[in-house]
């Protein structure tokens, strides 16, 4: 089965005001993975030759504003974007714009918005939720060829850089004026601004250092129509409404970035690290409570359980300590004398509250060691399993503990295994749960369990995403996390950036019929009792 | 839930339902800002106050709109804990601070350490709000990380009404520094702008800065070792830790020398109270009649003549805003810099969608569509 494919639809009707409801209710089953039942595209005769013929229109109207290598359309050429980081959905665009200039992505956007054709914006494809999913009716844009640093100016302490600069670029491009750009995702080597922007990515750093929002000044792109844009200022506050702080976060659906301009942050002189083992997942639970409540914000504070433990360890042989339940890494910096003070304070916790074993980072080559691991979590667990899906909801910390006992229990109830990394400090896990997509019936597994740890998330006073993002894959879980009105609410705030409807549509925020049938009577805020919760 | 929530939402129906509007107060510490429109009824939060949920070790306070700042701040003194960016609490004519948590977002003004820790903004996590449709909608929530949807929350923060009216917030919180320390240096005016950006661009623990009238002024936060060792190599006269503390909070609240002498101009000329928002690297603008200088540079208040039209040309040219705080002639308060047109036209869908009919009477530094 799938929904009505609006594919070869007059763009009068894809362009309707009532966007929300002319986008397929059920996106994943358009886009079902490839394993699981006939790509999207197998449609029926006539469907396939409306979309050959809508191509041939965007086609043909982006050929006159944009060079030929460009513009890409052939199935070849735009299979390479038929996904972003969650490979599991996958969708070819009608073609794919690899604009140069700003006054080519102003122009392909008026050009889309003439023809009423949805515009994907694209970076490095690393996102994990689907954001940078392409639309089956519409051109995905990718930013690319915008990776210019184009000015770094060290009295201000800021860096204006295209949105096609890559995360670590930054940091590099400044190193010799003693500054770095602070949020730090895993995939910083690969991943661009923009796509930071887009996600309001957070990184190990961000309890201390802030997220994308807190990091960046303004941004600079264009409205669906083409309309020139600028969102923050170079001050610290302007006129009007805050509207960068909804850009950032919004996921491609409000404004197309070209340009960002972010904050430097002095690079801190030294760095230390305390790698502390639990036997107990509760004492490590509650350390990470104990350490905020003493008045430490660490620099960097992560949790590893004992199999995401055993799992990086074969991978990067840096000494962790297999025997404990659970890891903590804690970190401190700043100048000399204020590490040593926080340190000292940081052991001292670490070992109230039960620590069975400390090592402290003597030199920046064991603190990069302590955290290779962590950084390498996701390559790691890719090597214990064919597939893997990686869960990214938020929770109180003090609820770290009870979120992993409970996860020990999805584990037996779905008979699938699961490894967990925590960005302990701000309460965002990271449980990937192993399985194996050939077996159609382990995905499904997957899915339900990943789902009712999303679920138990929102249960415990949490979120279903701290920083990938909803995008596609978590469309369901909104319906959980927000009312009807909640979410009429923010499909109008969409409707007043874009009121076509053209920016990414479909993703973040769920239709109100696709919420219907997601079904399951969920009320929120406690006035339906969730089973889960009799556990606690 | 609670009959004071349900009563503010029913006033919000009726008021759609008989064509009315209402403008929203708490502390009523802003209305001079925030402009008053004669035939607004008033929807009072003050009634709904109270904390809701405190938890240290989440670094999160949830409250009801009405609750006082310095309430709010008694209860995470007791634990340690503050609200960083220092959000000015005003005093009524009494001298009592009133301000109100509702009123800091609306408004999202914030203090001294604007510059080194962020804004209102940055330590919103969630929201109740109240719209123009009378409903109740939560938007964030109590954790630091959340990017479920988009962050409407956070866009509260100075939204002086336009959205609805903010029943809860829930805030970020931090751990008291350490240690803090005042030094104060004699300074000219662009000598005192140079050694900021100097000291910015290092790893020091500058928490807060202020320049007047050829006295610089800066304050240190953190961890003891650190603070010690920055005062040692910037140098400066120590200022006493009492004495420090109370100047920095009259600086907050608004009622420091600078302040006062400016409200008197007002009213004996009605000399006019700017507020300029700037690249913090923007050079020494030409003398007007008084001018301090804030946020390492990015926050100048400027006192003008009556008619002088210059300071808000000058904000614009080196790329930042011009707010009339108080005093000239014409409406009063409110922006000199317009919106761009694409951004107006946001602005005027946005309002359309949370407040349709109309119902609530935005501050006036958000009453574009007169300009």
């Amino acid at each position: 089965m799938r929904a009505e494919p609006f594919f070869g639809d007059p763009p009068s009707t894809i362009s309707d005001p009532g966007w929300a409801n002319t986008v397929p209710p059920d996106l994943d089953h358009v886009v079902a993975p490839p394993h699981v039942g006939a790509p999207a595209r197998d449609a029926d005769a006539p469907a396939l030759a409306r979309a050959a013929a809508s191509q041939r229109q965007v086609v043909d109207a982006l050929r006159a504003l944009l060079p030929a290598h460009a513009l890409l359309w052939r199935d070849e050429e735009t299979t390479p974007y038929e996904c972003d980081g969650l490979t599991a959905y996958r969708q070819r665009p009608l073609a794919v714009a690899l604009p140069e200039t700003e006054d080519q992505v102003s122009a392909v956007l008026a050009a889309c918005h003439r023809l009423g054709v949805p515009v994907v914006a694209r970076g490095a494809g690393t996102g994990l939720s689907g954001g940078a999913m392409p639309h089956a009716n519409g051109l995905t844009l990718s930013l690319a060829r915008f990776n210019r640093i184009v000015r770094i100016d060290a009295r201000a302490r800021t860096a204006t850089v295209q949105s096609g600069v890559r995360n670590l670029a930054i940091s590099e491009a400044v190193a010799p004026h003693g500054f770095y750009y602070a949020p730090d995702p895993s995939s910083q080597i690969a991943c661009t601004i923009g796509g930071n922007v887009a996600e309001n990515s957070g990184g190990v750093h961000c309890l201390k250092y802030g997220l994308t929002l807190h990091n960046v000044l303004q941004v600079r792109g264009f409205l669906a129509d083409g309309t020139p844009a600028t969102f923050g200022s170079l001050a610290l506050d302007a006129p009007g409404l805050d509207l960068m702080s909804v850009v950032v976060g919004s996921e491609g659906m409000l404004a197309v970035v070209t340009e960002v301009v972010v904050k430097l942050t002095p690079r801190p002189q030294v760095a230390r690290c305390i790698m502390a083992s639990f036997s107990d997942v509760r004492h490590a639970g509650d350390a990470v409570a104990a350490i905020i409540a003493d008045g430490l914000i660490p620099a960097g504070l992560e949790m590893m359980d004992k199999p995401m433990t055993a799992a990086v360890e074969a991978f990067v042989r840096a000494g962790y300590d297999l025997s404990a339940a659970a890891i903590l890494l804690c970190e401190s910096d700043g100048t000399p004398e204020e590490v040593q003070e926080e340190i000292l304070r940081m052991e001292s916790v670490l070992v109230g509250a039960g620590a069975t074993r400390l090592e402290i980072s003597a030199n920046e080559a064991q603190r990069l060691k302590f955290w290779s691991g962590r950084k390498n979590a996701f390559p790691a667990s890719g090597r214990l399993s064919p597939d893997y899906m990686c869960m990214d909801s938020t929770i109180p910390r003090a609820r770290v503990a009870d979120m992993l006992l409970a996860i020990a229990d999805m584990e037996k109830k779905f008979e699938l295994r699961c490894c967990n990394v925590f960005h302990a400090g701000d309460g965002n896990l990271h449980p990937l749960i192993l399985f194996d997509a050939n077996d159609p019936g382990q995905l499904q597994r997957a899915e339900a369990f990943g789902a009712e740890i999303l679920e138990l998330s929102v249960a415990m006073g949490g979120t279903i995403s701290g920083e990938h993002g909803v995008g596609a894959e978590k469309l369901n879980s909104m319906c959980v996390q927000f009312s009807e009105a909640e979410r009429a609410q923010m499909l109008a705030l969409k409707a007043a950036f874009d009121p076509q409807g053209l920016l990414n549509p479909g993703k973040v925020i769920p239709t109100l019929s696709r919420c219907a049938e997601y079904g399951r009577m969920h009320v929120k805020r406690g006035a339906l009792a969730f089973p889960e919760l009799e556990r606690f | 839930m609670n009959d004071i929530l349900i009563g503010l939402a029913e006033r919000v129906r009726q008021a759609v339902a008989a064509k009315a509007i209402l403008r929203i107060r708490g502390g009523n510490t802003k209305a001079a800002m925030a402009g008053v429109i004669s035939d607004a009824a008033t929807l009072d939060m003050r009634a709904y106050s109270g904390i809701v949920d405190y938890a240290p070790s989440e670094l999160v306070i949830t409250a009801r709109a009405g609750t006082p700042l310095v309430e709010i701040e008694k209860v995470l003194a007791e634990r340690g804990q503050c609200l960083p960016f220092d959000p000015p609490r005003f005093a009524d004519a009494d001298g009592r601070l009133c301000g109100t948590v509702g009123g800091m977002v609306a408004s999202g003004l914030a203090g001294p350490g604007r510059a080194a820790v962020g804004g209102v903004r940055d330590y919103v996590l969630g929201a109740l709000l109240l719209n123009g449709r009378g409903e109740l909608l939560h938007f964030g929530g109590q954790v630091m990380k959340n990017v479920a949807g988009y962050d409407v929350s956070r866009l509260l923060a100075g939204s002086w009404g336009a959205l609805g009216a903010i029943c809860e917030v829930s805030l970020k919180v931090l751990p008291m520094p350490m240690a803090t320390l005042t030094l104060r240096f004699d300074s000219r005016q662009a000598e005192a702008l140079e050694r900021l950006h100097g000291w910015a661009g290092q790893a020091l623990p500058l928490n807060a800065s202020v320049w007047w009238r050829d006295t610089l002024a800066v304050r240190l936060r953190g961890a003891r070792a650190a603070v010690s060792a920055a005062a040692q190599r910037m140098g400066g006269e120590l200022i006493p830790d009492e004495l420090g503390h109370a100047f920095w909070e009259g600086l907050r609240d608004q009622r420091d020398e600078f302040f006062i002498e400016a409200r008197h101009a007002a009213e004996r000329d009605k000399s006019a109270l700017w507020r300029l928002s700037l690249p913090p690297t923007t050079p020494v603008l030409p003398s007007f009649v008084d001018t301090l200088v804030e946020w390492g540079g990015a926050q100048r208040w400027i006192v003008a003549g009556a008619e002088d039209t210059l300071v808000m040309h000058r904000a614009e040219r080196a790329g930042g805003s011009a707010f009339r705080v108080s005093g000239g002639v014409g409406d009063g308060a409110g922006y000199a810099t317009p919106l761009a047109p694409a951004l107006l036209a946001i602005h005027r869908r946005l309002r359309e969608s949370f407040d349709p009919h109309g119902v609530f009477v935005p501050g006036r530094p958000m009453r574009f569509q007169e300009s």
